[in-house]
């Protein structure tokens, strides 16, 4: 077990290495001088001159690399060029919208989509099946802003139960709650409906193995079967997925924030992009790849918490 | 205890049995015959386990009572009670997620209601009937743990758990190695003995049930031709079917022992270690052999042995750490890699007729596979032709796909895709092994004649002594990693000197010299 967490955590760390190299060449490679923008075209060549050296511009590469990363180490994720202000605190403020929506989507989606793949998979190639997996099919065929859309016009506007949009801070913990339930769920759908699929077909495939044949020979049901043996072998696949799902929601929630006035993370990296900040579009990313990486270790250890054959390894 | 009365069942409108009619008595009761004879679908019908779309009629009667008549609810509560059952792969037949202990105590949680504590106590118990014992056996293991036959030892604790009736044992030893084999075989013995148990023991092996079983049933295409105490049965083989079935099971191709001629292969101080958590495993130990020109060599021992990664190493997939591999005169040293036009004078036929052919490609692709190593001759259309009539399958199989073939067929096919490019040595990795024994005697008079007809060698790998025994001139016995035995195919099954080939005889299933 502890040679399997080890190996995962050299893991961890190697890929993000790596990774940050990638951003910071590609954001390197990317034409466009971030002094030349912040001044403008009608510049001095002089002053450009001074704000490339201010800025460390003219330094050579690997050097600017390593002044990089050992200011991130040290929390610092330099200056906005648009805001003149320290990115990490505006990351930061960001990931308490972002990181709290994706959270909770990815809990709506497994609420979901743990009893209706149980549901299709026991009923399967009969009525409930057939409803579970059509219910399925439209809920990945929707697009998220169009439910966004109707759920807004549903329960904001007609039911006034739920604010339509914006989010007014964590200093009212239940206002911000309620404000990003409604985002929560046009994001939870089509993946519940993603997950939902993949956990009735693993279950499938499962329910066809020997072991499932020894364990009805005992006497179980086939119910229990489905509970007690299939479901434990079914998961691993699934939680392949929902690590993905995580990802994509804490940075693909873009069209969503749109829709719900929402300041999360994915809103500032595109206005960030069209800006040319690329300070900020780099720390974000920075930030994403690192999220993605913890994300992946955890699927990691859930795998082994799962399988024992990995914990044994 | 338990009568069959004219079960007949059909699925999906296929017939499967046709009026099977069984009694079972205390004791054992051998059910044989060959694959897709209908036994297995005779076992899943007693349990109630039989596949969707199932029509059956007549009945399956328990102390009276119509177990096909039965509601779900009542036939669960039989299950694993009065009625257990073990399969043939102990390899995935326990949930590789939860512990030994726990799948045992499973048992005696649901029909039992004990809570975990007690289940467990009990399951500690089972095990250790088993053969299972405490210290070096704790119920905390998973199956991944444990051997093959290990497996099969905690699906029996799981079946006989609640000590009952009937125990219906579907091929329980033929993914075993022929050791393993009859230690299973003894045990279960034991158990029928102690509990005043019922067996029905299904198997394609005479010789097991001949060792085993009072009473026999000989079933073909869904019907029991002959039944009765086994010694009668099988001196009198009075229905045609059971004949044939000996015939086969005893079959020996004709053979012509090859000239002398110079050595083709020679492995020479062969080693090859596998790292592992716990130490290593020097799977190879110094290993050395010699396959002359046109010669057919068998090479037994259990499974862990080494022979399939000596296999891997003559055929270049791995290479070797120490020792020497040489091949025609052309010799590989440890830690190179064959090179293309030595590879291909080497080819190879698995056990597996289902898992060695990519199912997507049609035949005369899968055939034509092994050029690669030659480059493709302008003719290879009516070479593939050629190679299909040869191994006795019509040459317009060309553009089938694999499914649409028997697991005979497609043994043909492995077989004609090694012939392909003319090898000098084919190796053969329990080729036979999972065929019935008619399909198997077809098989091993093919490769017969082909070994005559082309001067093939063979290197002929099995863990079962009576299946190399026709068809090889030599034998060499491993254990661990070393070669303990080499000589004459009849001198080493006739009188076998070392300790370990003389246990491989013995356990050898026989059928008794004066029944026939």
């Amino acid at each position: 077990m502890l040679r399997y967490l080890l190996r995962r955590m050299i893991v961890m760390g190697a890929s993000l290495l790596a990774a940050s190299v990638v951003i910071f060449s590609v954001v390197e490679l990317v034409p466009g001088d971030p002094a030349s923008f912040m001044l403008g075209t009608g510049a001095q060549p002089e002053t450009l001159a001074a704000l490339r050296q201010q800025m460390g511009l003219d330094d050579p590469l690997p050097l600017r690399y390593a002044a990089w990363l050992g200011a991130i180490l040290q929390g610092d994720f330099g200056t906005s060029f648009t805001y003149k202000t320290p990115v990490a605190p505006m990351i930061g403020e960001r990931l308490q919208v972002s990181l709290p929506l994706a959270v909770l989507a990815l809990v709506l989606a497994v609420a979901l989509a743990l009893p209706m793949g149980l549901h299709a998979a026991a009923q399967r190639g009969r009525v409930g099946d057939g409803l579970a997996m059509g219910a399925a099919h439209l809920g990945i065929a929707l697009p998220n802003f169009w439910l966004a859309m109707l759920l807004v016009l549903v329960f904001a506007v007609h039911l006034r139960w739920l604010p339509a949009g914006g989010f007014p801070g964590w200093s009212d913990p239940l206002a911000a709650l309620r404000s990003l339930i409604l985002p929560a769920i046009a994001l939870a759908l089509p993946q519940a409906a993603i997950l939902a699929r993949v956990l009735r077909s693993s279950l499938v495939e499962t329910m066809g193995q020997d072991y499932i044949r020894t364990a009805r020979a005992k006497g179980l049901s086939r119910g229990q079967t489905l509970r007690r043996h299939a479901l434990r072998n079914a998961l691993i696949p699934v939680l392949t997925i929902l690590g993905m799902q995580f990802s994509f929601l804490l940075a693909g929630a873009i069209i969503i924030e749109n829709v719900f006035y929402l300041p999360g993370l994915g809103r500032m990296i595109f206005q960030a992009i069209t800006q040319r900040d690329l300070i900020v579009v780099q720390s974000a990313v920075l930030v994403l790849v690192a999220a993605v990486i913890a994300v992946t270790f955890l699927v990691d250890l859930a795998y082994a918490a799962v399988d024992p054959r990995l914990r044994r390894a | 205890m338990i009568r069959l009365e004219d079960l007949s069942l059909s699925i999906g409108g296929w017939p499967v049995l046709d009026r099977v009619s069984l009694d079972l008595q205390p004791g054992i009761t051998g059910l044989v015959g060959e694959s897709g004879s209908g036994k297995s679908m005779t076992a899943l019908a007693i349990m109630g386990l039989l596949p969707e779309r199932t029509v059956t009629s007549g009945k399956v009667l328990l102390d009276g009572m119509d177990l096909l008549a039965l509601p779900e609810r009542a036939m669960r509560a039989l299950r694993g009670k009065r009625i257990g059952m073990i399969f043939q792969e102990p390899m995935t037949a326990l949930n590789p997620l939860m512990t030994i202990g726990d799948q045992v105590a499973e048992v005696l949680r649901i029909h039992e209601g004990l809570d975990r504590r007690a289940a467990l106590a009990r399951a500690r118990e089972g095990l250790d009937r088993v053969g299972l014992p405490a210290p070096r056996f704790p119920l905390t293991l998973y199956p991944h743990e444990l051997s093959g036959g290990q497996r099969q030892r905690v699906a029996i604790a799981m079946a006989i758990a609640l000590r009952p009736d009937l125990l219906i044992a579907d091929e329980p030893t033929t993914a075993l190695d022929v050791t393993t084999q009859a230690r299973i075989l003894d045990l279960l013995r034991d158990l029928v003995r102690q509990d005043g148990m019922t067996l029905l023991l299904i198997t394609h092996d005479l010789a097991v049930v001949a060792g085993m079983a009072d009473r026999v049933a000989v079933m073909q295409a869904g019907r029991i031709v002959e039944s009765g105490p086994t010694e009668a049965v099988f001196r009198s083989r009075s229905h045609p079917y059971t004949r044939q079935l000996f015939t086969a099971s005893g079959h020996r191709p004709g053979r012509q022992p090859p000239p002398p001629a110079g050595p083709l292969l020679q492995v020479t101080g062969a080693v090859r270690e596998y790292r592992a958590a716990d130490g290593g495993l020097r799977a190879l130990d110094g290993v050395g052999l010699t396959i002359g020109r046109g010669e057919s060599v068998g090479l037994v021992g259990e499974s862990g042995c080494g022979k399939s990664t000596l296999a891997r190493a003559i055929l270049g997939l791995d290479p070797l750490q120490a020792g020497q591999i040489r091949l025609e005169g052309q010799s590989i040293g440890p830690g190179h890699r064959m090179p293309r036009d030595l590879r291909a004078r080497m080819q190879a036929v698995f056990q597996d007729p289902f898992g060695s052919f990519d199912p997507r490609w049609r035949v005369d692709r899968l055939l034509a596979e092994p050029f690669h190593l030659t480059g493709r001759p302008a003719d290879w259309r009516d070479r593939i032709g050629a190679a299909l009539a040869e191994v006795g399958l019509h040459p317009n199989n060309a553009r089938k796909f694999i499914h649409e073939f028997s697991g005979g067929q497609r043994q043909r096919l492995a077989i004609a895709r090694a012939l392909i490019i003319r090898p000098s040595l084919i190796v053969l990795d329990e080729a036979v092994s999972a065929l019935d024994v008619q399909v198997r005697a077809q098989v091993l008079d093919l490769l017969a004649r082909l070994q005559a007809d082309h001067g093939l060698a063979y290197l002929f790998i099995s863990h079962d002594l009576s299946v190399v025994r026709g068809i090889t001139d030599r034998i060499l016995v491993m254990q661990a990693g070393r070669i303990v035995e080499e000589g004459p195919t009849d001198r080493i099954i006739d009188a076998p000197r070392h300790d370990h080939t003389q246990a491989l005889v013995r356990a050898m299933p026989k059928i008794p010299a004066d029944w026939s």
